[in-house]
């Protein structure tokens, strides 16, 4: 058997790498340290290079020499670059045009990496850890990058991952690869509208993603550089030197070592709060020798964190309203990324989100995959499946002829019984696609007129229910002064749009009524007597 | 579920030709996931769904076809042959059907030695103590599988092997009964084939089907004439003491045994030899080429007597051609005679009836006005009548015939030739001259 390509989830501050076992599970590879999310992080002490959460143990006492959020600088040039989310590790420099590091080998000799040479060495520790847990010799992987990546990072990566023997077959967004990993797992039965959200730990992404018949569709998409876990740390950090300040009299904020030792106790402290009601921090010689030990309830973490959150929820909504969709067109947001975890974030996109929106993270009561392996996940079944196709027929595939589909911009369904619209192909179906209902309840002489449907939001107002004046326990409705705003009732309509056709079947039995667009954008619907097998066919 | 409304009008299609369909909108898909990768397949291939259904279905198929079983399991028994083998006792194991109990009882002499080891591990897994005590029975009811390691103990051994398939009774393939109704292929040649596995030279012919040629039939008997059989019933032979016993009783039961095992020889040889004898001696094909033969002799013998066969036919046509010419001359000369007087009959009749029409002629004309000479005329008409040749008379008569009132005319020119002729003295004919 030929070496089984890789799925590798490349991120700002962790990746993870994944592959589809000969059993057809998908399996999270571990590095030797028993990482499943292995930071990305390299970091040189001397003559030897530590990786991983080695690398990232360094960032307190040997920061310098620690490099961390390199990725998104690949394929950019320097002026491009943020550099600042590198200042807690080694510092980004200019090299040759490109963002690059300065590190300090032994014997006061220097080393100077540019970012394609770091990101070589990161995928080269990936792809041993995967060597070494599979057995084989790994030459081929599927990467997943963020949708706003350009094309000359792309190709950067590609030259990065070359130099170490690691072919990538293909490129895919992170989006995608997050909501095929998930649809893999657990299926969507019907036609959806999904957000999937990444919260990383220094950049967020949004994604709105169409599933029509399995195909996914790219609405809108949205980034943020800025937004991260990084920012759910800051408050903390904020709140605990604060505290500490006010203990000691003494500002860790000033001393680098003080803030990367506070930084890292707060990630973990953190984590803790996302599995249970309170946690401790204790650090040891804080700062000017000062210990620090204190506890933090998950209450109090969700209060100094409250703005973070609500610019998480904010940007989720951004980029629904970027897709020029309404959040009842939603059907699900996909949480996925270290800050899924968050409790609060999902509590509030539950408050925000009306019922019919499902949120999938680790945190509700349906809780899903584990969103920090998602993406790794998802490359990992992209690359499997990719496995039985040869490169001339993938580069084909990938052609724009077929990646460019028609997509219909208003729903096409049926008309029901009560004049109502039924939609059958949503908005945003990219054809060709064939699409069969089969209703087998359905006797007699019926007609099967098929429109095209416009869809809104029709809003009521519900007035409160008028209280009765002799009610005994009127005092306790006294508490809440909600009950006498009026509550604004959203719900998504369908009207009859354009008629297109109309289909008589008689005497039937049951009928399967299949839809099928053509490339050229021709309707065919056919009725199909389950019973006879007689057909009603129409074209336009 | 929808439910459809019901039909108010009389339609089937009825397709609103002049709707304009919203604008589509072009996205790019992900290339991700496999609902992408088909998509791409159909559209690079051209496929139709149905096509692409059909393809996606073969596919299933051949996966699971990979998928499957080992094909020596499916050679291998379900389930024990002969229950009674679970309480044989192992002591007698010689007895036991040793292919059944390893579950190979549609193979025999056929299995190889690779499904032998399958087959052993197979039975050991099923009847292993360890198996049988944790479902209740206990440790020491392992007589089924002393069986089994006894018969995997035989099989794999080459030598035990031989031995044991020489005595494989269950093996062999009984003729069918003498007086029986049998198609002679279908029962005999599995006989032969199970005969054949004792064959020291390999391959043996088949006794093939009814249109076989008569040479193979004929090599076929020839071998079997000739069979070379390396059958022992060493596996028969009874128990030999040790050493350590008596060496004189050891001897007698040796040659006691190597007796019974070259009596049962000849007797088998013997068998084999009148086995071939009876099909020989019932195959229609040899009955058949019998047959050809007497048919193709009797052929030739009339070949070779051809030539005096034509010569007597030859003879005997002439003669009969002779007989046949000389009868129809007879007849002939006879019919003639009677012709001859029949035309001279006639002639005879023609010449009255002429006579009497010129004799009769001058009445007729009423004597040509001369009644009172009647007599006279009439007996001078008689006298020219009298003298006219054949033709003339003919002649005459046939002119008076047609006209009768030259009728006087005729005879006066017919005497005038009979005078000049000298026939008549004119003077006899007076009336006319």
């Amino acid at each position: 058997m030929s070496s089984p390509i890789i799925g590798i989830a490349f991120g700002n501050t962790s990746s993870s790498i994944a592959y589809v076992n000969p059993k057809n599970d998908v399996d999270v590879i571990a590095n030797p340290d028993g990482e499943r999310a292995i930071p990305s992080v390299l970091s040189y002490v001397g003559d030897d290079e530590y990786h991983g959460g080695q690398a990232l143990q360094q960032l307190i006492r040997n920061p310098t020499n620690t490099i961390i959020n390199f990725r998104d600088f690949i394929g950019l040039p320097f002026s491009e670059c943020d550099v600042s989310r590198c200042a807690a590790g080694a510092p980004a420099v200019e090299i040759d045009g490109k963002v690059g590091f300065v590190i300090a080998r032994g014997d006061g000799k220097q080393e100077r990496l540019i970012v394609d040479e770091v990101v070589s060495r990161h995928l080269n520790k990936l792809k041993l850890a995967a060597e070494d847990y599979i057995g084989q010799t790994i030459t081929q992987a599927v990467l997943s990058v963020p949708t706003n990546f350009t094309d000359a990072q792309k190709d950067a990566l590609r030259a990065a991952a070359k130099a170490v023997d690691l072919e990538v077959v293909q490129l895919i967004n992170e989006p995608s690869s997050a909501l095929l990993a998930h649809t893999d797992a657990f299926p969507f039965e019907a036609d959806v509208n999904v957000v999937v959200a990444d919260f990383g730990g220094v950049r967020s992404d949004a994604a709105v993603i169409a599933i029509r018949n399995g195909i996914f569709t790219l609405l809108s998409t949205a980034h943020d550089n800025a937004l991260g876990g990084d920012n759910l740390d800051a408050e903390l950090i904020e709140y605990f030197a604060k505290d500490f300040e006010k203990k000691n009299k003494c500002n860790p904020r000033k001393n680098a070592r003080s803030l990367a030792k506070l930084r890292a106790s707060v990630e973990i402290t953190k984590k803790t709060l996302s599995n249970v009601t309170s946690a401790t921090i204790s650090i040891d010689s804080l700062a000017d020798g000062f210990d620090y030990h204190s506890s933090i309830n998950r209450l109090r973490y969700e209060l100094v964190t409250n703005k973070v959150v609500s610019k998480f929820c904010s940007f989720i909504e951004a980029v629904i309203a970027k897709a020029e969709l309404d959040p009842l067109d939603i059907n699900a947001v996909i949480l996925c990324g270290g800050v899924s975890f968050t409790p609060k974030l999902t509590n509030s996109l539950e408050f925000l989100f009306p019922e019919s929106v499902e949120i999938l993270g680790p945190q509700t009561k349906n809780a899903s995959n584990n969103p920090n392996e998602l993406l790794a996940c998802g490359s990992a079944l992209q690359a499997q499946l990719l496995s039985n196709y040869d490169a001339d027929e993938l580069a084909q595939a990938l052609e724009p002829i077929v990646i460019n589909t028609q997509h219909l911009k208003k729903a096409i369904g049926l008309v029901d019984a009560s004049d109502n619209f039924v939609p059958v192909l949503l908005p945003e179906t990219s054809y060709p696609v064939k699409k069969t209902l089969t209703l087998k309840g359905a006797k007699g002489d019926l007609l099967v007129g098929v429109y095209e449907g416009d869809h809104h939001i029709k809003e009521t107002v519900v007035e409160p229910a008028p209280k009765e004046e002799n009610n005994e326990e009127d005092d306790e409705s006294d508490w809440s002064d909600e009950d006498d705003e009026p509550e604004v009732v959203r719900e998504k309509h369908y009207t009859l749009g354009t008629k297109l056709m109309e289909l008589g079947v008689k005497g039937t039995q049951g009928v399967e009524i299949s839809f099928n667009i053509n490339k050229d954008g021709l309707l065919r619907v056919a009725a199909r007597d389950l019973k006879s097998g007689a057909v009603v066919k129409g074209e336009i | 579920m929808i439910a459809l409304p019901s039909l108010t009008t009389d339609i089937t299609v009825k397709v609103n030709s002049s709707a304009k369909k919203t604008e589509p909108v072009r996205r790019p898909i992900e290339p991700v996931g496999k609902y992408f990768l088909h998509h791409a397949q159909r559209t690079l291939r051209n496929h139709t769904w149905s096509e692409f259904e059909k393809i996606q279905a073969k596919e299933n198929v051949k996966t699971v076809e990979e998928s499957n079983v080992d094909p020596d399991e499916l050679l291998f028994d379900e389930e024990l042959t002969d229950e009674t083998l679970l309480e044989h006792d192992p002591r007698d194991w010689k007895t036991a059907d040793l292919y059944a109990a390893m579950g190979l009882s549609k193979l025999r002499y056929r299995a190889t030695d690779n499904q032998i080891i399958k087959a052993h591990r197979k039975q050991v897994l099923k009847h292993h103590p360890d198996k049988k005590s944790a479902s209740g029975a206990g440790l020491e009811q392992d007589g089924f599988f002393k069986i089994i390691q006894k018969a995997y103990e035989t099989l794999t051994d080459s030598n035990k092997r031989a031995q044991y398939d020489s005595c494989d009774f269950n093996a062999d393939i009984e003729p069918p009964k003498k007086g029986s109704k049998y198609d002679f292929f279908e029962s005999f040649g599995p006989v032969f084939e199970s005969e054949a596995r004792f064959s020291k030279k390999q391959p043996v012919p088949q006794l093939g089907a009814a249109d076989a040629s008569k040479e193979e039939v004929e090599k076929f008997y020839n071998f079997w004439h000739r069979f070379d059989s390396w059958r022992t019933f060493e596996f028969l032979d009874e128990e030999v003491p040790d050493d350590s016993s008596n060496r004189d009783h050891k001897r007698y039961i040796e040659r006691k045994n190597k007796a019974a095992r070259d009596k049962k020889k000849t007797a088998d040889n013997a068998r084999l030899v009148k086995l071939v004898e009876r099909a020989m001696n019932e195959d229609p094909r040899i009955k058949q080429f019998k047959e050809d033969e007497k048919k193709e002799k009797e052929r030739k013998k009339w070949e070779r007597e051809a030539g005096a066969r034509a010569e007597a036919e030859a003879k005997a046509k002439a003669e009969a051609e002779a007989k046949a010419k000389a009868e129809a001359d007879a007849a002939a000369a006879a019919s003639a005679k009677a012709d001859k007087k029949k035309s001279k009959e006639a002639a005879k009749a023609a010449k009255k009836k002429n006579k009497r029409a010129i004799r009769g002629a001058p009445k007729e004309a009423d004597y040509f006005g001369d009644a009172d000479k009647a007599t006279t005329i009439d007996e001078q008409v008689g006298l020219i009548i009298d003298s006219l040749s054949d033709e003339q008379l003919v002649d005459v008569a046939n002119k008076i015939k047609a006209d009768a009132g030259s009728a006087k005319e005729v005879l006066s020119s017919a005497a005038k030739e009979l005078a000049e002729a000298k026939k008549l003295p004119v003077s006899v004919i007076s009336y006319f001259a």
